[in-house]
């Protein structure tokens, strides 16, 4: 089959999106950028093509298994990936371990580092067969990190092996996982996550989707990254172009579109063809941006995700109006100093994180109806509540769109414009 | 001589300049009286009647720009206690005056003997003549020249400018260079100017044409030095005009394009109308970003930035007062916003533009103020999409290749899905 790939190699994550010869997405993939575009966009395009594999077999088994089988041997195939990647973590951790410790030590930190492992994978299988896991990062490095912390900061000995020293294994090596090609590939988990599943009858559509042929008719690369692609330069479109092309293919009835990535913030009319008549964006200072949450979310020790359910439980949000991300740590600590609540300055910062988005709107022609949040920030509640309050406040009724997969809009777009191309 | 990749007046251009600050450097010793004064309506041919040379101060700014040296000015001033948000322009040349003044061909500047002030639109000129002047303690002339609020000048206004000049600034040039003013050759002079200017006039025309034979915005900018600095009314700078034109004429002739950053332009894929000054610091650089992608300027309100010619100005010889109140009066950013839209919707339809891009810089308010409504107003009019970049003077702190280029892309793009659109 013939398919179509568009990459969005953003500051802070990198997208891929496949779409099949009638236009219709088959998988996404998505990683940290981690400042490493060409090993990003390898990740991202292998776990797209690994979710478009799933895809067809979605299409090989709906009938015959049901939803509910496929969703669970996806669910299989995510533990396999991650216990692949927890093995490689833990011969990292052992072996700079070795060579950290001294001689005497090296018995004592082996056995706490095999428990710790143990109580992650079996934390894994857990939450494998609880039906509704608790929310966390995509990211393995974030999801990783957390609990091997708390779990480390139980088992460790202040007079044997310190949470310190497991702490600092922890981040010598987590960037070295990360910045290896995993083996992410279908065919290397599919089996496995067949046998867990224990269901045979899937034997043969997992067969046929693992042979299907896949072929790449056509690529287009965009976002702050672009230029890295391997790609000529007709392959490689604006970010701008491609957020309002995937908008318009996500929501057809969109005109205007915002979107709020890592370090840009665009504001874009586009017509009904999903052309872009007219846009503005931030200059080269990204405060008010996706970032500017990170650096919050840092400051608060808390994870990203966490941020808009605090900010959410606000009843008497803070009014902030610098959204400078350099500075984001000192106006935290000043409202804190101040006595200002959690939940009360987090739910400021989200307002203002959208007024500098309003002004951006204003600029670029107002907002039209219906009107599209794409991008990263588009994941978040608060920010979400926010641009509902003030739009409604400053342009009255307007539809608000927001597809699940927003962060995708730009990698959508992209891909599209690779259909188009090869039409 | 040609040198490759350059046009023969931008070595003749770059010649008349050095050879400008050489003089300058020898005024002391040769008796030459120094004159500062500002490129927006300046006063070049009544200065240079009375033997005194002009200095002007945004000229070196953005020529230190040029060559890499604003940055260092820059930090200079702001040690000495100049915000980051005062015009970089100020901050550059305040800068270079605390570290020696030394000019940006490395020739050092006189002092100057008198400070003339022809253009009051800038409120920040006002200010920058006050800190030389508290530097220099030399004569100061600052002459009000009235805001074109209702889209013309009256002739009360012309008057009180023309007033100004005969009762103010001819007595102190005649006190600080020792002469009597000598209006026949003033005269000679603005007869010069005249001719320059209809040369000047057929060049910036010149890019109706298609293929344009000529960048009306990065290559302009080389075009308008002499005419807006010091060579105006001078028998070099009719010559230089003279050369500049036959030489434009030569590529239309040819249908060749303009030279630029990317080699000889003649493929042109998009004719843009841009307005707002050029960033300095990187000046090949951006305009790179829009010769790389097939993109020429057919006409730019910067251009016009000392005077504009295209609507029917000339210097006129029969009444030389009167004649240099028009033109203090009638400097692009004198002319109000109505009067700018105006002139930007000509520009898109006379020069059969396929967009229209403000350069947005932080540091001027005399250009920035009521870009947006400009932006809107000229879409609305003409149906051209407009495009917004943002960045600065010689403040390289400001200029993001990676954002300005994303712009450009886009706004490039965004014309192609249009054109495309419009022809199925």
């Amino acid at each position: 089959m013939n398919c179509f790939v568009g990459i969005d190699l953003g500051s802070t994550t990198t997208k891929a999106v496949v779409l099949d010869e009638r236009g219709e997405t088959l998988g996404r993939g998505i990683t940290n950028s981690r400042s490493n575009y060409d090993l990003a966009a390898e990740l991202a395009r292998t776990e797209a093509f690994v979710s478009a594999r799933f895809a067809l077999l979605e299409r090989e088994v709906a009938q015959a298994a049901g939803p509910a089988v496929l969703a669970r041997l996806l669910k299989a195939f995510r533990l396999e990936q991650t216990l692949a990647q927890l093995a490689r973590l833990r011969a990292r951790i052992e072996e700079e371990g070795a060579r950290a410790v001294p001689q005497d030590r090296r018995a004592p930190l082996s056995r706490t580092l095999a428990s710790v492992f143990e109580k992650m994978l079996s934390e894994e299988e857990e939450r494998f067969d609880d039906p509704a896991p608790c929310e966390r990062s995509d990211f393995f490095r974030d999801a990783a990190g957390s609990a091997f912390a708390r779990i480390a900061r139980d088992l460790a000995d202040p007079r044997g092996i310190s949470f310190e020293l497991l702490a600092g294994l922890y981040d010598k090596c987590i960037v070295k996982v990360e910045n290896e090609p995993l083996e992410l590939g279908f065919r290397e988990h599919i089996g496995r996550a067949l046998e867990r599943v224990g269901d045979r009858s899937l034997e043969v559509a997992v067969d046929r989707a693992v042979e299907a042929p896949l072929e790449v008719a056509a690529s287009v690369g965009t976002g702050y990254g672009r230029a890295r692609l391997p790609f000529p330069k007709e392959q490689i479109r604006s970010e701008i172009l491609c957020h309002g092309l995937g908008a318009h293919a996500l929501f057809p009835g969109t005109r205007t579109v915002l979107d709020i990535g890592g370090q840009d913030t665009k504001a874009i009319q586009v017509d009904p063809q999903g052309i872009v008549t007219s846009f503005q964006m931030n200059d080269r200072c990204a405060a008010g941006c996706g970032r500017y949450l990170g650096y919050i979310a840092d400051e608060m020790n808390m994870g990203l995700h966490e941020l808009a359910p605090l900010a959410l439980s606000s009843r008497r949000p803070v009014r902030i109006t610098s959204t400078c991300t350099v500075f984001a740590g000192a106006e935290l600590r000043e409202r804190l100093s101040l006595g200002e609540k959690r939940e009360d300055i987090l739910a400021g910062l989200h307002r203002a994180v959208i007024l500098r988005a309003l002004s951006l709107l204003a600029r670029s022609g107002g907002i039209e109806d219906e009107f599209t949040f794409t991008g990263g920030v588009a994941r978040n509640a608060a920010a979400v509540s926010a641009l509902r309050a003030l739009v409604a406040e400053n342009y009255g009724q307007r539809r608000l769109n927001i597809s699940p997969d927003s962060i995708y809009t730009g990698a959508l777009g992209a891909a599209l414009f690779a259909r188009r191309a090869a039409a | 001589m040609t040198v490759p990749g350059k046009d023969r007046s931008m070595e003749l251009q770059k010649e008349m300049l050095a050879g400008h600050y050489r003089r300058l450097e020898a005024a002391p010793e040769a008796g030459e009286p120094v004159v500062y004064t500002f490129v927006p309506g300046n006063l070049t041919e009544l200065i240079r009647s009375f033997d005194a040379l002009p200095v002007l101060p945004e000229i070196n700014a953005l020529q230190s720009a040029m060559r890499g040296r604003s940055q260092g000015f820059i930090a200079e001033a702001e040690r000495a206690g100049h915000s980051e948000d005062v015009c970089s322009y100020v901050k550059c040349d305040v800068g270079m005056l605390k570290a020696g003044n030394i000019g940006p061909t490395g020739t050092r500047l006189p002092k100057p003997d008198l400070l003339l002030l022809s253009y009051t639109g800038c409120y920040t000129f006002m200010k920058w003549f006050e800190l030389l002047r508290e530097e220099y303690r030399c004569p100061t002339v600052f002459l009000h020249v009235p805001y074109q609020g209702d889209g013309r000048q009256t002739p009360e206004q012309r008057a009180y400018v023309a007033s100004q000049i005969r009762k103010e600034l001819i007595p102190a040039l005649e006190k600080v260079t020792g002469q009597r003013y000598d209006e026949e050759r003033l005269r000679e002079s603005l007869h010069r100017s005249a001719q320059a200017e209809d040369d000047l006039v057929a060049v910036l025309q010149s890019a109706r044409l298609e293929p344009s034979p000529i960048d009306a915005y990065f290559g302009a900018v080389y075009y308008v030095g002499p005419i807006f600095s010091a060579f105006r009314g001078t028998p070099e700078g009719a010559a230089y005009y003279r050369a500049l034109r036959q030489e434009v004429e030569e590529r239309a002739a040819q249908r060749l394009g303009p030279m630029t950053p990317s080699g000889r332009l003649d493929s042109q894929k998009y004719r843009l109308v841009v307005e707002g000054p050029p960033n300095w610091t990187h000046f090949r650089e951006f305009w790179r970003m829009f010769s790389d992608e097939g993109a020429v300027v057919v006409a730019s309100t910067y251009s016009k930035v000392g005077g504009t010619y295209d609507f029917g100005f000339r210097h006129d010889a029969s009444d030389p007062l009167g004649t240099m109140a028009d033109y203090c009066s009638g400097c692009y950013t004198n002319l109000s916003l109505p009067e700018r839209v105006s002139m930007l919707v000509r520009y898109a339809r006379e020069y059969r533009a396929d967009g229209f891009l403000i350069h947005s810089v932080k540091s001027c308010n005399s250009f920035s103020a009521g870009q947006l409504t400009i932006l809107r107003e000229v879409e609305k009019r003409t149906g051209i999409p407009g495009g917004f970049l943002e960045s600065d003077l010689v403040d390289a702190r400001y200029f993001s290749p990676a954002n300005l280029k994303n712009r450009l892309e886009s706004y490039f793009q965004m014309l192609d899905a249009r054109r495309a659109r419009s022809e199925t």
